[in-house]
């Protein structure tokens, strides 16, 4: 049987997804052995229209991109959306909530109309996606069993619990107990709580967690102590496409 | 087979060289006459997205060569605009994958220097040893899996594992080790999560900090290997000298990586807050990445520049290695950059290997961030150096710390325009050259830079610049 050819692509984002790959090193190796690369731009020279899986990395924030994207999905037989950018369009659509002439007008002044763009979005606003990595980076490990799971034709699992269970697994104090405020009780669970156990909070880089309750979760959140303003801050970060950040 | 690296390379590079025009005798290329068109779209082994163009007439003479970067623009300056001093850093981080915690450390001082925050003495001593473990990862990415593709005639390191398996996992494992590393102090490698305006939420144990001592003493060696390989290689590099400016942070203490003031080549030293009047940044259609000039036409940022300007401070092994390489203070080959990346690595790891003994002989406390004493509206600047050159971070700060203006200013974007340039220079050189051949070069040229070019189109400001007014301090209002 030939190796599946699979190909990874990028739009607007930071490419840190494709170096968490890169970061894999020998277990990299491993899956290499498994699979034929056809394109892989930030590693290798070479590309070829002809793969079965695609990965794509990035938010689609012109509308050229549209097009690029859709020929992508014509070509791919599954294609996997790479890291919160892709998968829940991320920390680009911060820019969202700004008027389009305000951000084009701070950044490129008097050029402001030289480059295209419009709102940041997530791979699924335009074409159908098969299967995501979330994370803000992706954790390299999942996207190794993720990838594992497809190149053996079952259609990839990922947690649909939040974040608390993993990070009560991982013996954290709350952060609500410490009086501080955290997104982990309505995130999609994956990353084993890293931030919260590196001493920091969830961002909510994995998106919602299916079936998240945004009312209760405001209310736990709007306690005395914290702003309206510093809610809506920690909502926008990662969740600018999702009902959350209203 | 295969097992000796530096040796077999120049046998098995013979093969590929045949289908695949790279490889062996750079200098000496048969001439193809005749008008060519180069099209590189989406140039690979880089960062981000950028294109080659360039048009060569029948009579040999260039009619076009462009340097493109049709990257999405990310808007971050302006994602920036009323986000509380907590979460900047945190959002400048997702500008690049590769050089986060570069962005963080600038994005940090900015923010402490604005908000009058001191951090401790162990603060500044982990941030370098951040900046070490970045720099480190990014430089064996770019050396390894990058450019040596090229001097070995293949289009990835993939070929290489199967055929240099050895010298690939040597290289697999010092970058294992910088990951690591990155992982020890600041929790993970890419957009790390412990470090916060005025210190650290968390700290490495005194066990984790001996076994990275161990680990980095381990690596030497391996460094070691690289520099022998490297300077085996040396007929590989293409031979081409451009006098140009270089630019980066200098220290009379130390080689500057962390902090300093802005030193150059051909203009005077600066305080880090007149970023400005070196920068000096322009737009031009064919790049959503801005330009910039100072004395020259262009000027050249990263690790030739900071070895250009600081090479007597390396340290010892970093010197010898620099010495085996042929790489000497005033190098003007472009193409050299990796080389000097490679020298770079050395001093990396070698001072680390002090400050972590420092660490250890301090006792690592565990202790919480500096808060700033009252918040108050102020302006900041940051710069370190950062895998590809200077890094700039300015900051305006309103009453409640949340951010009203920002300011961004990328290495690579520093040098595009140089990149251009040595592109005029190069291109007529080449006129004999076939396609492929050109192609190479170009790339080649290019990817010595280490581009990070979805990092340089994202932050620019260019309010007032237009106009070609160069005032350091602006006064905004708001609306």
């Amino acid at each position: 049987m030939a190796k599946p050819k699979i190909a990874f692509f990028d739009f607007a984002g930071c490419e840190g997804d494709q170096l968490q790959i890169a970061n894999l090193e020998e277990r990299l190796l491993d899956i290499l052995g498994h699979v034929e690369v056809v394109s892989f731009r930030e590693v290798a020279t070479g590309h070829s229209d002809d793969y079965d899986v695609a990965f794509v990395e990035g938010s689609i924030t012109r509308p050229e991109d549209e097009i690029r994207l859709k020929e992508i999905r014509k070509n791919a037989k599954v294609l996997v959306a790479l890291g919160a950018c892709a998968a829940i369009g991320g920390i680009n659509c911060l820019k969202n909530f700004l008027a389009e002439n305000v951000y084009r007008e701070e950044v490129y002044g008097g050029q402001a109309r030289w480059f295209s763009t419009y709102a940041a979005r997530p791979l699924k606003s335009v074409v159908k996606v098969d299967a995501e990595i979330p994370g803000c980076p992706i954790d390299p490990t999942e996207f190794a069993r993720i990838t594992k799971e497809l190149l053996l034709g079952r259609s990839p699992w990922i947690p649909d619990f939040p974040v608390c269970v993993e990070c009560k697994q991982a013996g954290n104090v709350c952060r609500y107990e410490m009086g501080r405020m955290c997104l982990g009780i309505i995130t999609r669970a994956g990353c084993k709580a890293a931030c919260v156990s590196q001493g920091a909070h969830c961002w909510g880089c994995r998106g919602l967690v299916p079936g998240a309750n945004l009312d209760a979760a405001r209310i736990v959140m709007d306690r005395p102590g914290t702003s309206r303003k510093a809610i809506q801050d920690l909502l926008r970060f990662f969740l600018g496409d999702t009902g959350a950040a209203l | 087979m295969a097992k000796t690296p530096a040796k077999s390379s120049a046998t098995t590079s013979a093969k590929p060289s045949k289908a695949k025009s790279p490889a062996t005798p750079i200098s000496q290329p048969e001439a193809v006459p005749g008008p060519k068109k180069v099209r590189v779209h989406y140039l690979t082994r880089v960062e981000g997205h950028g294109n080659i163009v360039v048009d060569v007439e029948a009579d040999g003479t260039v009619s076009t060569c462009r340097w493109e970067v049709p990257e999405a623009p990310r808007f971050f300056e302006a994602m920036l605009l009323g986000r509380d001093y907590t979460d900047v850093h945190h959002i400048v981080s997702r500008i690049c994958g590769i050089c986060a915690i570069g962005h963080q450390l600038a994005s940090l001082q900015a923010t402490e220097d604005a908000l009058n925050i001191n951090v401790s003495e162990q603060t500044h001593l982990l941030r370098r040893l951040a900046l070490h473990g970045e720099n480190l990862q990014s430089h064996l990415l770019h050396i390894a899996y990058l450019v040596l593709p090229d001097l070995m005639g293949v289009d990835s390191i993939l070929p290489l594992a199967q055929t240099h398996r050895d010298a690939v996992l040597k290289f697999i494992a010092a970058r294992r080790v910088s990951n690591e590393f990155s992982r020890l102090i600041c929790g993970r490698t890419t957009h790390p999560q412990r470090m916060v305006p005025g210190g650290f939420t968390m700290f490495p144990s005194t066990e984790e900090l001996k076994s990275l001592h161990t680990m980095l003493k381990d690596t030497l060696p391996n460094l070691d290997f690289a520099v022998d390989l490297f300077a085996t290689l040396l007929d590989r590099f293409p031979q081409f000298e451009r006098e140009t400016e270089y630019v980066g942070l200098v220290s009379p203490a130390e080689y500057a990586m962390y902090w300093g003031e802005i030193g150059s080549t051909k203009d005077e030293r600066r305080p880090v807050r007149q970023y400005r009047n070196i920068t000096r940044e322009y737009i031009i259609p064919t790049s959503t990445a801005k330009w910039t000039r100072n004395q020259g036409e262009s000027y050249m940022v990263g690790a030739l520049a900071r070895f250009n300007l600081n090479a007597e401070h390396l340290m010892p092994k970093a010197q010898a290695a620099a010495k085996k390489l042929g790489l000497k203070k005033g190098c003007t080959n472009p193409y050299y950059i990796t080389l000097a990346q490679l020298v770079e690595c050395v001093h990396t790891v070698e001072e680390s290997i002090i400050q972590v003994e420092e660490l250890l002989s301090r006792g690592i406390r565990d202790e919480a961030p500096a808060k700033p004493t009252s918040i108050a509206a102020g302006r900041g600047a940051g710069a370190v150096e950062v895998p590809r050159g200077i890094l700039f971070h300015f900051y305006e700060y309103d009453d409640h710390g949340r951010i009203f203006q920002a300011d961004c200013v990328i290495p690579t974007n520093q040098n595009h325009g140089n990149i251009q340039k040595d592109m005029d220079a190069l291109v007529p050189q080449l006129s004999g050259l076939s396609e492929k051949e050109l192609e190479l070069r170009l790339s080649m040229l290019v990817r010595a830079y280490d581009p990070c070019i979805s990092c340089s189109t994202h932050c620019i400001d260019a309010r007032g610049l237009d106009t070609g007014a160069r005032s350091l301090v602006r006064i905004n209002r708001k609306s």
